[in-house]
């Protein structure tokens, strides 16, 4: 089970929770979960089956881009950031 | 009792001399620590080079924080060499173990002709009003002087740019300058401290130039009544800055804002906020990654509420511009660890900071390997969310 921290711009599509629990041993397997229970996440994170080139996904505090994209291996109990940009001043 | 000359005449037995010329040789070696032990006034009026002040007063509390190395040499020295021949035997108390008193002290090497330097430092009032950095080892009067000597723009007079300019100001940053193109909105004051109620309707750089001036009238104010664009953008930096304060409150100044940025190669302290979270970090040309290899891709806009459409806590941008003021003055200061590369997330609502790492893209258009682009482009258009989702 990992931890996915869920940034206010989607809160909406999970029911407003700040973070939720998804099963996956891979981002992609991760996301796939999270997109089954909340299909309105879909969009917003994929893209041409692959991640959406507007969201940042960071394992352990590591940006899964510098190491195998959605296919980035996810150990148990890590926590798991997804990171859009915000533009407010 | 002994009198004074006679305590100094015993001290003078207990403790090493050296005259003018050697004391030249040693302070032109570089190697020893040269120790002025005089007052502020004589101090200023002209000292030794590469000496350092601590009045003879203060010795004892803040020798070992100036020179922890017990085993250096240390030339001490003060007017005339009695000062210094106390110091010199205080030093040896507290354990530094090669001191030696400059015999005829200042006085002597002036007569001799030898080099002093100039107190370029600050003037009294100045002293008085950053007593509180003059006193902090790693700042004190030398990065006081740089604070002072360095120009910082800050992009946006809102929610980011108020604590940020406020902070700057008030640590004397000599030259701020400021651009927006708005006027205060009373919606604005809920977070906006530049502002106040007063001046609803007024230009936002105006209100601030005067709340900057009434706050440290050592610093200046250039105010750019204007909206950062690709037209203005080379002529607004060609004025000469240092540091970037990115508080701007819509993508495509923040892309704009990165693009000038690496080409100029000006550092560019990041914050930006929505709601309760808020993110602060440097992108530092040619030392880290840049905003575009961070986010190679603005969000469609239904992704991306402004603080106009979706709201944001009043004292957010107060902490992540006071997060950002902080980072801009290390980088004026150049003490630190400033948050390059890594990219710092403050959510109010559980009170948490968090950190992640963030890398330069050897392939990013604008700062990788192989620029593809290397003019500014049309930035509303390249945000403005054509893109389908799939």
């Amino acid at each position: 089970m990992t931890t996915v921290r869920i940034p206010p711009t989607l809160r909406e599509q999970v029911g407003g929770e700040r973070q939720v629990s998804a099963e996956g041993e891979t981002v992609r397997e991760l996301l796939d979960d999270l997109t089954s229970r909340f299909p309105a996440l879909r969009s917003q994170l994929v893209e041409d089956g692959g991640l959406a080139p507007f969201v940042n996904v960071y394992v352990e505090g590591e940006d899964v881009r510098t190491r195998d994209g959605i296919d980035t291996e996810v150990r148990p109990g890590s926590t798991v950031i997804l990171l859009p940009a915000m533009a407010g001043g | 009792m002994a009198s004074y000359r006679d305590l100094l005449q015993q001290v003078k037995t207990e403790i090493a001399e050296v005259d003018a010329a050697r004391a030249r040789e040693l302070v032109e070696s570089g190697e020893p620590f040269v120790l002025d032990v005089r007052e502020q006034d004589e101090w200023d009026e002209g000292h030794l080079p590469n000496a350092i002040h601590i009045p003879r007063g203060n010795l004892e509390s803040r020798i070992e924080r100036a020179e922890p190395d017990h085993a250096r040499q240390i030339v001490v020295y003060c007017a005339a060499g009695n000062r210094s021949a106390f110091a010199a035997k205080t030093l040896e108390e507290l354990g530094y173990e090669d001191v030696v008193s400059l015999a005829g002290g200042f006085t002597d090497w002036k007569r001799n002709g030898f080099p002093v330097v100039l107190s370029d430092g600050l003037d009294a009032p100045k002293r008085a009003r950053y007593s509180r950095h003059l006193l902090i080892p790693e700042v004190g009067e030398q990065g006081q002087l740089k604070l002072l000597d360095s120009k910082v723009l800050l992009i946006g007079a809102g929610g980011l740019g108020s604590p940020a300019s406020l902070y700057l100001a008030a640590a004397g940053i000599g030259r701020l300058g400021i651009v927006d193109a708005d006027v205060v909105d009373e919606s604005n004051l809920q977070r906006q401290i530049v502002h106040s109620t007063e001046v609803i309707g007024e230009p936002k750089v105006q209100s601030a130039k005067r709340t900057i001036e009434a706050l440290n009238p050592d610093v200046q104010v250039v105010a750019y009544e204007e909206r950062l664009t690709s037209e203005n953008v080379d002529r607004i930096l060609a004025d000469g800055w240092d540091v970037i304060v990115d508080g701007a409150d819509n993508f495509p100044t923040r892309y704009l804002v990165n693009d000038a940025s690496v080409w100029h190669d000006i550092p560019v302290v990041h914050g930006s906020i929505y709601r309760f979270e808020g993110q602060v970090t440097v992108f530092k040309p040619g030392e880290g990654p840049c905003y575009r290899c961070l986010f190679p891709t603005p969000p469609p806009p239904e992704l991306a509420p402004s603080c106009a459409e979706g709201g944001v806590l009043g004292v957010l941008p107060g902490i992540i511009g006071s997060l950002q003021a902080n980072e801009t003055l290390k980088l004026a200061l150049g003490i630190g660890d400033p948050l390059v590369g890594r990219l710092l997330l403050f959510d109010a609502l559980s009170t948490e900071l968090s950190e992640v790492s963030i890398r330069r893209d050897p392939n990013c258009p604008v700062c990788g390997d192989h620029p593809t682009i290397t003019e500014y482009i049309d930035y509303v258009e390249f945000c403005a969310g054509t893109r389908e989702p799939a």
